[in-house]
């Protein structure tokens, strides 16, 4: 394995295979700056949203009209530029690396990211210009401008299009290798994304049929509440699309860096199919308190959503485990003392390893979220965003920091820059982040609503939220201060970091039950694929056959 | 396949763990009547006021200690923003949009619901304790999202 280990840099790429092409590792390495800047400009948002939480409004000097203009950018930079543009990046290369050859297609790695730039460009342009303040789930009939959806079409087109090569490539591989058992990495990124392919359907229906057409003046009206089931057939399993890359890092990649071994390819591959056939057939336990839903059907969610927890239970175990290996064979002795023995002096584990942490209390707090009556206590409340930033705020955004501790290096050639400050800035975002949640979490449960700009509010004498909002604003400064560290150490390393003495490879962890003890079964990925189109069938199809005829009442309102 | 002891372990109890909080829900559900909001009938934003019951929005007593509250949600306003119900009441809210989606939260009870132009929500409480209640919208509604919030007064 360690004969392919080689730098990136185009033109040392040449001994034995060359699976790493320059054209082809450009738009990767384009697509995780971009995703980066995202992070950073979607984040300092976050800086402004806390400091509100505390009467400090920065809004006007930042040429921005309103909280929710900062806030629409926050959320559509995070959750879809960061996510989407470091997904496509990271799980092309894990692609490439898995099957140990280049990408089917060096057009369609091209047509990434131009879409998602193109994407980028046009949504941004729509948000900065308050022609599109409709958060980052832009319900009707809220109305934003035709660009913002048409920059949703291409952010998702571009995941579509990094599906299609994966896919080709996984073709041109099998036809290589017949009969072989598909490659760990590959098998788990072509998953991930096919997963995600179903789960997106949703929401393209719901801008291209909807509110594309409405935006433009084709359509007069749309039907509010059958928009949200189309947004909400995305808008949970999209959660998965963003943490599945991390969990392709920690299953696979995080027991190399930590000298362990990753127990069951079969289990491996279990999970993933797990997420790919449940993650959509779950959505509408986003909807328990919408009023035109029956709640038969809302029970039936409750359900699949309890299922799709199942597969992250197993991931713990197997995450766990696989890290116990590690602490042991690095000489950690006793029933814990294995945790002490783990390399907490490497940031890109260590990131990770707190992202684990902080994901175990995003994932119990989300199990809350899910759970039908309790819902009701903290629906739409400010316990929310505390769940979801320990889970895709934390779990998916410091696992990804993390692997860029390895990955920058990979593609740039240069040594990571400032170890030290890099380890800092994961234990100040995972500090930060439990502050910011304890006060999101509490304020919730005594009724603040999300997504409000709280210090402003006309009602804000009438709670007790002071302690709350410091909390929630002291971990945003703190987190702040961790996300400067982690640009710092990414400029440093791109700009003035020495080349590195050794090629950096991609961890890759060795299985203990490998492939051959796997079940063959798993592979054949066409049929899970149906089986995961049956259920979202199954699952979806009494609650529009049950809403139809459509209620198409509104028109477009801008009030922003 | 192969599976480890520990493993298939681990992965029974969490399936007990699972199994026992879909329990817990189902008691919440049957034995202490916690209910989710469900489809209460439909009705056009743009008309919502020549609608009834949403022409005369306000509270009006259907039996004794049973209340019909019948509030419009608007950018950025409840219809009434005071809601007066004497202590030990039942109070059934319908509630609808004018324009955009809004939400409806009442503090310290189950009330949580979700307001949608086309659709009419309907919950119920039982105020039990006098005081104030504040009820919000807790969904972004435009510019002035943060001002929209009312009272109901338990006396």
């Amino acid at each position: 394995m360690s004969s392919i280990a080689r730098t990136a840099g185009a033109e040392r790429i040449g001994a034995g295979e060359a699976i790493y092409l320059a054209e082809q590792l450009w738009p990767i390495r384009g697509q995780l700056y971009l995703g980066l800047i995202g992070l950073a400009l979607g984040g300092y948002m976050g800086l402004l949203q806390a400091l509100e939480r505390i009467g400090v409004n920065l809004y006007p000097a930042h040429f921005l009209k309103s909280y929710y203009q900062g806030l629409t950018l926050h959320g559509v930079l995070l959750a879809f530029l960061f996510t989407f543009a470091f997904s496509n990046s990271f799980l092309s290369l894990t692609t490439i690396r898995g099957f140990q050859r280049p990408l089917a297609s060096t057009w369609l790695a091209h047509g990434a990211f131009w879409t998602m730039l193109t994407g980028t460009v046009l949504a941004a342009f729509a948000i900065l210009t308050n022609q599109a303040t409709v958060l980052f789930t832009f319900y009707a009939p809220l109305k934003a401008s035709s660009l913002f959806y048409l920059g949703a079409v291409f952010l998702v087109l571009s995941t579509w299009l990094t599906s299609a090569n994966q896919l080709l490539t996984l073709r041109a591989w099998r036809r290589e290798h017949p009969g072989e058992p598909i490659p760990l990495l590959g098998f788990v990124s072509v998953v991930t994304y096919l997963m995600w392919d179903l789960a997106s359907v949703g929401v393209a229906i719901l801008v291209v049929v909807f509110l594309l057409p409405w935006s433009l003046g084709i359509l007069s009206s749309v039907d509010p509440q059958f928009d949200r089931v189309l947004f909400w057939f995305t808008g949970h399993p999209i959660v998965y699309f963003w943490l599945l890359p991390a969990y392709v890092s920690w299953y696979l990649m995080i027991p190399a860096q930590v000298g362990g071994r990753l127990f069951s390819d079969g289990l491996t591959r279990f999970v993933f199919l797990l997420f790919l056939i449940l993650s959509t057939p779950t959505g509408l336990h986003h909807q328990y308190t919408d009023p035109g839903l029956p709640t038969v059907m809302k029970t039936v969610h409750l359900f699949t959503t309890f299922a799709v927890v199942y597969p992250s239970f197993i991931t713990a175990f197997t995450v766990m485990a696989a890290l116990e290996s590690g602490g042991r064979a690095r000489g950690g002795r006793g029933l814990l003392g294995w945790i002490r023995a783990l390399p907490w002096k490497d940031p890109s584990a260590t990131a990770q390893l707190l992202a684990m942490l902080v994901f175990t209390l995003g994932g119990a707090t989300g199990i809350v979220n899910a759970s039908y009556s309790v819902n009701l206590v903290v629906h739409n409340t400010a316990f929310v965003p505390g769940h979801f930033h320990m889970t895709v705020g934390t779990a998916v955004a410091l696992t990804a920091m993390g692997i860029c501790y390895w990955l920058i290096p990979f593609l740039s050639g240069r040594e990571l820059w400032g170890r030290r400050l890099a380890l800092a800035q994961a234990w100040l975002w995972a500090i930060g982040m439990l502050i910011f949640a304890r006060g999101q979490i509490a304020g919730g449960l005594s009724g603040m609503p999300r997504r409000t700009a709280i210090g402003d509010a006309a009602y804000l004498n009438l709670f007790h939220w002071s302690l709350d909002n410091w909390l929630t604003a002291i971990g945003g400064v703190v987190m702040t201060t961790s996300g400067l560290l982690f640009f710092v150490v990414v400029i440093g390393t791109l700009f003035f970091s020495r080349p590195l003495a050794r090629p950096v490879e991609i961890p890759l962890a060795e299985v203990t039950h490998g492939a051959r003890e796997s079940w063959p079964l798993f592979d054949r990925l066409s049929l899970w694929f149906l089986i995961a189109v049956g259920l979202a069938v199954v699952a979806y199809g009494p609650v529009i056959l049950g809403y139809l005829p459509l209620n198409s009442v509104s028109p477009p309102i801008k009030v922003y | 396949m192969h599976v480890e002891r520990y493993e298939k372990i681990f992965m029974a109890l969490t399936l007990v763990v699972l199994l026992a909080a879909l329990a817990a829900i189902g008691a919440g559900v049957f034995a202490a009547g916690v209910h989710l909001p469900s489809a209460a009938g439909r009705i056009d934003p743009k008309t919502i006021r020549q609608a009834p019951p949403f022409d005369r929005p306000g509270v009006r007593e259907l039996a004794p200690g049973e209340y019909e509250v019948v509030l419009i949600a608007r950018a950025w306003a409840f219809e009434p923003n005071e809601i007066r119900v004497p202590r030990g009441s039942t109070v059934r809210f319908r509630v609808a949009s004018a324009d955009v989606i809004h939400g409806f939260l009442i503090e310290n009870t189950n009330v949580n619901v979700m307001v949608i132009p086309g659709q009419i929500a309907e919950v119920t409480a039982r105020f039990e304790r006098p005081g104030e209640y504040v009820f919000l919208c807790h969904e972004y509604c435009g510019f002035g999202h943060q001002q929209m919030f009312g009272k109901v007064i338990v006396e």
